[in-house]
């Protein structure tokens, strides 16, 4: 199990995260939606360590994730896609990072299969295209069967196969009973994954609940999300209430196809 | 639940773990190769240029054979500090610090795996350049033997040199982080300003790093001051020059590795 308590992070005058809480379980696939610029990267950035928070915490079955015994074993994490060297192999990258955690060789061509690489696992992966390289993002993630699976995005760049085989994953992953903690702005492809929705909005905590409950009163979901961050949105001038948990405002006055109201 | 916890193996991830990873890292890059083995052959072919163009026997003709080792310095150190650079240019420095998120231990790793590494290709490139020089000595200048006094130290602190100077990249990527401006830091305090600061402070001048490779390490016997010349510095003994520069690579390397256990990756 993940915490996350009061995290908070400053970059210069900016509030990326402002004192967010919230916990993830095992056995479900959890989404973490927001705007872009909401904070959610730099929430994954911190809870990996990447970043130290201002204040608050983050803790990984009680440990601080440096303290991890074997961090790639317990947390497989996807950032931005491309963490990798351009000049090495696919199969050569994840060599390096199986030894580090002590991970057997044969794991590697398990996960360079599974992700669908194995044609290209010698090839230098700086020519890899956008789905390729997200594919070596996630063998990287699997490398070590991790029970906590943090991925921003990682539908990115994946092509209608993909995305699928993606889908899938993530559900067996979750079913398995591991910790699955997927970030996209693509509402749709929440829908279809996510049990548990955790919404954000400039840093701070709008929402943590279910999909269900979430969609129940909205015509979808990602009306129900646009409604919900609108208010909170950057652009928006300000003295709009905050939070914008209210959805007495539905259906927002549109104007018809015809041109009528 | 049970069957996922039970695969983990006993104890914890260490120095020998992150170490096997960043020797794979190093010898996976081809450029890591062509660096080496380039600034061993220019520093062979300087050798030997210099051999076929020594023609007073009197002077120390073993730092004459060592002299390509200079010019190699430039590529060892920046090839140590694009170890580090190239970490953050390319992003991979997320999936490292996600293997092996304790980053004095990492930066360490790095240190000892490159420094093996450079000081392989510093020793080699040393002893060749020395049997080649020698060998294409003329004039019946007699080349010199490993025998001789100071000769066996001068070649193996060539060699060393290459090592250190190395580590003092890696130092100095760590610390700036930027490709460009690492490298750029590196050549300019490494080369250029030697070349103000030599001719005009010779009391500084001496604790050069490129001085102390050149004039200190190098040679067999370090030249001495001339006698009655006025306000003369002379330059470090072989073993003195070798404590100054393990001295900078150790600070370069604790400022550097403080410096990332601190700043967000």
């Amino acid at each position: 199990m993940i915490e996350v308590q009061e995290l908070t992070k400053r970059y210069g005058s900016t509030l990326a995260v402002d004192a967010l809480s919230f916990d993830l379980r095992p056995g479900t696939v959890t989404g973490f939606l927001g705007a872009n610029g909401s904070g959610k990267s730099t929430t994954m950035r911190l809870v990996l360590g990447l970043d130290s928070p201002d204040a608050g915490r983050v803790r990984i079955d009680g440990h601080r994730f440096r303290d991890l015994r074997w961090p790639l074993r317990e947390v497989g994490s996807l950032l931005e896609a491309r963490a990798f060297h351009p000049g090495r192999s696919a199969r050569s990258h994840l060599a390096a990072l199986a030894a580090s955690n002590a991970i057997p060789p044969r794991r590697v061509d398990e996960v360079i299969d599974l992700v669908g690489l194995t044609s290209a696992a010698s090839r230098r992966a700086g020519k890899f295209s956008l789905g390729m390289a997200q594919r070596l993002g996630i063998a990287a993630a699997l490398l070590g069967d991790p029970r906590v699976l943090l991925l921003d995005e990682p539908v990115n760049g994946l092509d209608p196969a993909g995305i699928h085989w993606i889908r899938d994953l993530l559900t067996s992953l979750a079913a398995q009973g591991r910790v699955v903690f997927v970030s996209s702005h693509l509402i749709s492809e929440m829908a279809l994954v996510a049990e548990r929705l955790i919404v954000i909005g400039q840093g701070r905590l709008l929402a943590d609940t279910s999909v269900a409950e979430m969609s129940a009163g909205a015509p979808s979901l990602e009306a129900a999300f646009l409604a919900m961050t609108e208010p909170s949105a950057e652009y928006r001038a300000a003295g709009l209430a905050p939070g914008g948990r209210e959805m007495a405002a539905w259906p927002p006055a549109t104007t018809r196809r015809d041109g009528s109201r | 639940m049970t069957a996922l916890a039970a695969r983990m193996p006993a104890g914890r991830y260490g120095f020998r773990h992150v170490a096997r990873m960043e020797w794979i890292k190093l010898r996976s890059l081809r450029s890591t190769w062509w660096t080496l083995v380039l600034s061993a052959v220019g520093a062979v072919a300087i050798g030997v240029a210099v051999g076929l163009n020594t023609t007073n026997g009197t002077e120390d003709v073993t730092n004459n054979a060592l002299a390509g080792i200079l010019p190699a310095l430039l590529l060892s150190g920046v090839l140590g500090a694009l170890l580090m650079t190239s970490e953050y240019s390319s992003g991979m420095i997320r999936s490292t610090l996600a293997a092996s998120p304790r980053r004095p231990l990492l930066l360490a790793a790095k240190a000892a795996v490159f420094g093996a590494a450079a000081l392989a290709f510093g020793e080699a490139a040393s002893f060749i350049a020395f049997f080649a020089g020698g060998a294409a000595l003329r004039h019946g200048i007699a080349a010199p033997a490993l025998s001789q006094p100071g000769v066996l130290r001068a070649v193996v602190l060539g060699g060393t040199g290459f090592c250190l100077l190395g580590l003092i990249g890696l130092g100095l990527g760590a610390i700036i982080r930027h490709s460009a401006a690492a490298i750029a830091v590196y050549v300019g305090c490494l080369f250029v300003l030697p070349t103000f600061i030599g001719n005009l402070v010779h009391q500084v001048g001496v604790y050069l790093p490129i001085i102390i490779v050149g004039n200190s390490l190098t040679t067999t016997q370090p030249a001495a001051c001339r006698p009655g010349a006025a306000d003369c510095t002379p330059f470090l003994s072989a073993w003195a020059g070798l404590g100054v520069l393990a001295l900078y690579a150790a600070v370069a390397l604790a400022a550097g590795g403080w410096l990332f256990a601190r700043r967000d990756a």
